[in-house]
């Protein structure tokens, strides 16, 4: 078995007691005869933000989809908060890469969802959805219908929808992959005050080394079928730079430059 | 439409047909076509007779319980079609064999099973309604976005949630396409019913002026008929436009 190695990226004092929010151990999962993930071993510290980045098809969602306990691991378990994950739980909300959004409901019915499954009476999680609605930016929006959003709206609601469930664990799968480049870095912005002042793990699947960059507290990188850990990367430093100018810091391009060195030679 | 550059107004097909139906019926051709305006003045004579009265809601009830069953039978075993293999493996092959089998040859064995009475002929009304309706509902489910059920899946939607929350509105543009079409077969399934099974309702009536060669009348019962249905239908055609608006953003 390869040993993911801990790569330091930045500096190597030690880092603080982190307790794990989800573990992953030894997961791994077949499709018929495809290997998506072999043995493979990852924590995700509480209160961090953790990307998974990897060439297409090297399992990503599949891993965030045994997270998030819509698929089963063909062997391995994942364990959210010390207990093994069974099914879906109320610990922790799914981003979805193309919204899925309810196209007949209106954006408050849509946000409020998760909490009209769980029962909540419908003044309650009304005030609760218009809230967070109104948190990321929609406010005045609530009566709209989804098909009259622009993508990056939609994909609002969509996070909306995962904030007003108040999960531990949010697990964005390509959240940003669908809207504009503009709205794109306004979302990445938005994610890392979300980090900042909301007490959640986030783990989130990209394909963009800079988005894994700029957003992440620790990047694992997979590499292709059967995939596994191959590295993990903690640019700490970066967190508390500036993100105005994070872009043309050098540590950030040193680490971008680093990681497409090691992935590029997946990518034909 | 247009025609020469003018607008014609909605419904100029129909008054074209009423006025070579008119010609037909003025030149005596056949006693099976009356003239359109004699059969306007007998329906309107007709209408509100006791008999026809009495007809009119004998059938009513009849397709109203009939398209009942269907819509209600209907539209969760399409579901559950749509959701599982394994039923759908099952149960395809029956609900394609009866949506083309001539139904009208299996009415004497529900004769047999249920009897000669309302019964029957609401199974019959049932029996044509419910197969089409079924397929398009099974086709609407097939067709909804996989990452909508994983949706109500992950935040924690019980099955029975999942069906009535999700299933169900994700492939109503469908399932109303189904109803829709499904209607129109209840009208020929109750008046069949009514034909063959008791002689009830407008089936008796036709039979009676058919038999007696009242032409007139009978033409007038058929509009009456036809108006009903084409308005069912057109309220559902209405609604299905009101859905149509997610249909393609699905
Ligand atoms: N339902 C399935 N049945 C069979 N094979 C599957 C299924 N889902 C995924 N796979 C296979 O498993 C592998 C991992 O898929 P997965 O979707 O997890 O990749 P990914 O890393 O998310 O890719 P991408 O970056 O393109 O989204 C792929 O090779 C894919 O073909
Ligand atoms: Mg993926």
């Amino acid at each position: 078995m390869v040993m993911p190695q801990i790569k330091e990226a930045v500096d190597t004092a030690a880092l603080p007691e982190t307790d794990n929010a989800v573990v992953a151990r030894s997961v791994s999962k077949t499709y018929g005869d495809v290997e998506a993930l072999k043995n493979l071993t990852l924590e995700f510290p509480r209160g961090q933000l953790t990307s998974l980045l990897g060439p297409s098809g090297c399992g990503k969602t599949t891993l965030l989809k045994i997270i998030a306990g819509l698929l089963k691991p063909t062997s391995g378990e994942i364990e959210v908060n010390g207990k093994p994950v069974t099914g879906p739980g109320p610990d922790r909300a799914f981003v979805f890469q193309d919204f899925a959004l309810m196209p007949w409901a209106t954006v408050l019915r849509n946000v409020a969802f998760g909490l009209e499954l769980r029962g909540v009476a419908r003044s309650e999680r009304e005030a609760i959805a218009e809230k967070y609605i109104a948190d990321v930016g929609l406010k005045g929006f609530e009566n709209s219908y989804p098909h009259q959003l622009s993508g990056g709206m939609r994909q609002r609601v969509g996070l909306a929808r995962a904030l007003s469930v108040d999960a531990d664990v949010l697990l964005m799968d390509e959240p940003f992959s669908a809207v504009d480049e503009q709205t794109r870095r306004k979302f990445q912005e938005d994610l890392l005050n979300l980090v900042q002042h909301e007490n959640k793990t986030f783990i989130f699947v990209t394909h963009s080394i800079e988005e894994a960059v700029y957003v992440s507290d620790q990047i694992a990188i997979l590499l292709p079928r059967p995939s596994r850990v191959s590295e993990i990367i903690r640019p700490t430093d970066l967190r508390h730079k500036n993100t105005d100018t994070l872009r043309r810091d050098p540590e950030y391009l040193d680490i971008v430059d680093s990681i497409w060195a090691s992935l590029r030679s997946y990518v034909e | 439409m247009t025609l020469f550059g003018y607008r014609l107004p909605a419904m100029s097909s129909l008054l074209l047909w009423a006025l070579v139906w008119e010609i037909v019926g003025q030149l005596d051709l056949t006693f099976f076509v009356p003239p359109l305006s004699e059969v306007m003045v007998t329906l309107t004579s007709v209408i509100g007779t006791s008999p026809f009265l009495k007809a009119l809601s004998e059938t009513a009830q009849a397709f109203a319980a009939g398209v009942f069953f269907a819509v209600v039978i209907g539209i969760p075993v399409g579901i559950l079609m749509g959701k599982s293999r394994l039923i759908d493996e099952l149960l395809l092959p029956w609900v394609n064999m009866f949506l083309s089998a001539p139904l009208t040859a299996l009415v004497p064995v529900l004769m047999v099973l249920f009897g000669f009475g309302m019964k029957s002929i609401i199974i019959t009304t049932t029996l044509f309604a419910i197969w089409i309706i079924i397929l398009n509902t099974r086709a609407g489910v097939l067709q909804i976005n996989r990452s909508l059920v994983e949706m109500a899946h992950s935040y924690g939607a019980s099955p029975l949630q999942a069906f009535y929350k999700i299933y169900f509105w994700a492939a109503l543009p469908e399932i109303l396409g189904g109803v829709r079409i499904g209607v129109i077969r209840a009208v020929k399934g109750v008046i069949i019913g009514q034909l063959l099974i008791s002689i009830v309702g407008f089936g008796a009536l036709f039979e009676l002026y058919a038999n007696n060669f009242l032409m007139a009348h009978f033409w007038a019962v058929l509009i009456v008929l036809f108006a009903l249905a084409f308005s069912v239908s057109e309220f559902l055609a209405y609604l299905e436009r009101r859905v149509s608006y997610y249909a393609a953003s699905r």
